[in-house]
């Protein structure tokens, strides 16, 4: 065993109260309390928000006057929030991973809201859970890797242009793959985009102009992305650009693919003919062929019911934004908006809805109860206004259709090892405080690929993923986690040879080396575990997740041996 | 006061724990009993923490992790099954297989995750507590909860487990696999034979007993107890005492 595993152990525990989130049902003092009676528990405190400044510099102060050498912060999820608590430990002198987090918010507070009571005795429990495996942490080196300052794009719309223009300007090499035969994504099949009612072609030809003087940028179009290996830092990909494969190495990937327009199918008689979809009337605009003169427009269309309960977001301001196109170009014409909610956010988009007002566009509200019906040349709808079934004469329907998920998500998910939400479109590492992270480092997300965006959004977004990948670009050497597998020295007769975790390890990572025996390349670990659980000898040891320290929170929960 | 059990959980940090929370950032409310380890990957959960926790007297322990074919480190929750199963065999010869779980759930599955848990602690709750705490058990129970450790820890059973997927999915250097059939059948009998082997092992710890001795103490054919105390001498788990009469003794080796 190693020397420090003898000297004293001094933990300091600290209790957020989270503003209300915790102290509002426990007694964040008493829990404080409560720690100092644990065994090596040598200080403790409570604080409104340890994560605040003032949090941080209490856990700095009371390490270093209490020569603290363990510290727990019993507060909200690790999964948001530990690299923050490492780095103030590491500033205060300590091994970052001297660190434990206890959980009493997420996965307590906030989900037993009406039982304060029992509450309060897991929060004791898991606090007791987090000390007893913080007394066995052992001080670890993080690992430095070398960083390919080159980045993959992956789709070639709004988000996916920008963000790899972004990359290029930076002096990034970038790729952009895209899996149609062209550049351009949803923006191809529009018209003219709000808020600058610019041409669509307009935009996309200034973005692919650029795209071509980028000296650090290539595209590959008609290529889908085939497999991935290694982590950030060191991605080896293969592509498949029609017949043949390419191999790239990146640094970074960002997920750019945008989202796939639905077609309604069965609703309202959409026909395509005279009964259609916004993104159908895009064409009939760009090619000046609307001869209807009453038209109807109908919001919602497949969104916010049970099968898909999501706004689409782009839906209202789209038919705002071609109301007024057809007003301009012929004031008589009548349209009517059927819609469930209006949204509009924001001065410049409010702004087109009241200049449709102005130019007679009529905005009818129906409720899902009573959707719309459409009766050979009427639609027909209950306007709760005058409580009563109005009918509209119409030449045209217009479908407000959302944006859903590419069906190839899942696809990718699984070769991005990234998670996708209950819709299918892909989930960030944290809707506010990691909104273009996925939670895999090295790995970005921007524009509709994540959730329906307009055309500002996606270039923000876009623009903010080639800001968070140049974050890791910019630098030669990065640290990764050093929680991996190895066979500790005192273990190393205990390994017999069987080669049962060569076959496991799902990275290549462990060898036979030359003397015949067991290699673990700590570069490749990724510290999942599986090869120490499954080793016939448990030679393997995973560090920060060791069998005493997990063995140590399951005693603290269970108690000691009941025999 | 009703019974309220304690339920240990071993969460992914990937999928299942971000489903934890996400209940929570949802407030979606469940069932208090459940406490939380977190673990990197489900096929971290070694066998012998699940024997661990029901030692110390937990009464139900649920293992989660990310939908098949989602795990962040591939194929961990695939290994993970595997270990599963194993556990939930050995348990039944103590008949505590009711008492563990696996699931999975992602990290978008805030609602799965607390339904799970619901329901998981709801069915704990109608099997009431543990065995092992009720003293009139514990003693032989626990004894055996040991034998089952000792057997999830031995070279055999773990072997066979790491190697199943390769033996079982992957065609060997001859284009041959093992039927899933054929591997359940012989990986059934380690199981067993293991678990009566450790019985005999910590048996013989306490006292030097002959064969009959032990036939009548786990009621078993006393063939098959001198067939496995020959493999337990074969692994120097076992070795004779003395001879009483024409009776041999034998005698545990094992030291702790
Ligand atoms: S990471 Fe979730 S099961 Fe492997």
């Amino acid at each position: 065993m190693p020397d420090k595993i003898s000297e004293e152990k001094k933990i300091g525990v600290f209790v957020c109260h989270c503003g209300t989130n915790i102290g509002g049902l426990v007694d964040c003092e008493k829990l404080a309390e409560y720690s100092k009676t644990l065994p090596n528990v040598k200080y403790s405190e409570h604080n409104l928000y340890t994560c605040s400044e003032t949090g941080l510099a209490a856990i700095k102060k009371a390490v270093q006057e209490n020569d603290l050498n363990r510290v727990v912060v019993a507060s909200c999820t690790p999964r948001t929030h530990e690299p923050l608590f490492r780095e103030c430990i590491e500033e205060a002198g300590l091994n970052p991973y001297l660190f434990n987090f206890v959980n009493i918010r997420d996965q307590c507070t906030w989900v037993h809201m009406k039982d304060p009571e029992a509450a309060y005795e897991k929060s004791k429990d898991l606090i007791r859970m987090g000390v007893s495996k913080a007394e066995k942490l052992e001080e670890l080196e993080k690992i430095i890797v070398e960083v390919n300052p080159s980045a993959m794009v992956i789709g070639g719309g709004v988000s996916g242009i920008n963000c790899a223009l972004s990359l290029n300007n930076q002096g990034f090499k970038t790729f952009l793959v895209e899996k149609d035969k062209e550049l351009g994504g949803r923006l191809k099949e529009l018209y003219q985009v709000f808020p600058s009612d610019k041409q669509a072609s307009e935009l996309l030809n200034e973005l692919v102009a650029k795209v071509k003087e980028a000296k650090n940028l290539t595209v590959y179009t008609s290529s889908k992305l085939k497999s991935v290996n290694g982590f950030i830092g060191n991605y080896e990909i293969e592509i498949e650009q029609r017949n043949h494969n390419v191999n790239l190495n990146v640094g970074v990937i960002v997920v750019a693919v945008g989202a796939t327009s639905y077609k309604p199918l069965s609703l309202f008689n959409y026909n395509s003919k005279n009964i259609i979809t916004q993104l159908e009337l895009e064409n009939k605009l760009r090619d000046n062929q609307i001869e209807a003169n009453d038209i109807v427009m109908i919001q919602c269309v497949g969104s916010r019911n049970a099968d898909r309960e999501y706004c689409s977001s782009i839906c209202c301001m789209t038919a705002l934004k071609n109301a007024l196109i057809i007003k301009k170009r012929e004031p008589n014409r009548n349209i009517s908006i059927l819609f469930r909610d209006l949204y509009t956010p924001g001065t410049i988009y409010e702004e087109y809805y009241r200049k449709a007002r102005e130019a007679g566009v009529l905005f009818i509200k129906y409720t899902p109860d009573k959707q719309p019906i459409i009766d050979k040349s009427v639609v027909k709808v209950y306007n709760q206004y005058i409580n009563s079934e109005i009918s509209i004469p119409f030449d045209l329907v217009v479908l407000a259709t959302p944006l859903i998920a590419n069906n190839d998500n899942r696809e990718l998910a699984q070769l991005l090892k990234v998670p996708l939400e209950e819709n299918k479109f892909f989930l960030e590492a944290h809707v506010k405080l990691r909104p273009i992270d996925f939670a895999t480092d090295g790995v970005y997300i921007c524009g509709s690929a994540k959730w329906p965006a307009d055309i500002s959004e996606s270039t923000t977004q876009g623009l903010a993923a080639a800001s968070r990948a140049g974050t890791i670009l910019s630098h030669k050497t990065i640290e990764v986690e050093g929680a991996t597998a190895y066979i500790p020295d005192w273990n190393k007769d205990l390994c017999k040879g069987c080669e049962v975790c060569i076959k496991i390890c799902p990275y290549n990572a462990i060898v036979k080396d030359e003397n015949n025996e067991i290699q673990i390349i700590q570069a490749l670990c990724k510290g999942c575990g599986t090869c120490a659980s499954t080793c016939t000898k448990k030679a393997i040891v995973i560090r920060h997740f060791t069998n005493e320290q997990i063995i140590s929170e399951i005693l603290a929960f269970g108690g000691e041996k009941v025999a | 006061m009703s019974f309220e059990p304690k339920i240990l959980g071993f969460l992914c940090n990937w999928c299942s724990y971000a489903g934890a929370d996400l209940a929570g950032v949802s407030r979606i409310q469940y069932p208090p009993n459940i406490r939380v380890i977190r673990v990197m990957c489900s096929g971290r959960v070694d066998p012998e923490f699940i024997f661990d926790g029901f030692e110390a007297g937990i009464d139900g322990i649920i293992v989660m992790g990310c939908h098949p074919g989602d795990c962040h480190y591939l194929e961990g929750n695939y290994e993970a099954e595997k270990k599963f199963n194993m556990v939930e065999k050995l348990l039944s010869f103590v008949d505590m297989n009711e008492r563990i779980r696996l699931e999975w759930v992602s990290a978008s599955e805030g609602n799965r995750f607390a339904e799970i848990v619901t329901e998981f602690t709801d069915k704990i709750k109608e099997l009431g507590p543990s065995p092992v705490k009720d003293p009139s058990k514990a003693n032989v129970l626990l004894k055996n909860i040991n034998a089952l450790k000792m057997s999830a820890v031995s070279y055999r059973l773990r072997a066979l487990v790491g190697r199943e997927r390769a033996l079982t999915e992957q065609e060997n250097i001859y284009g041959e696999k093992v039927s899933l059939e054929r591997f359940n059948d012989v990986f059934e009998n380690a199981i067993f034979d293991e678990y009566v082997r450790n019985r005999i092992v910590l048996s013989l710890k306490e006292d030097t007993k002959s064969v009959k001795d032990l036939a009548i103490e786990l009621n078993m054919d006393p063939s098959k107890i001198l067939s496995h105390i020959l493999i337990l001498k074969g692994r120097s788990q076992v070795s004779m005492d003395k001879i009483v009469g024409i009776t041999p003794l034998y005698i545990s080796t094992l030291e702790e």
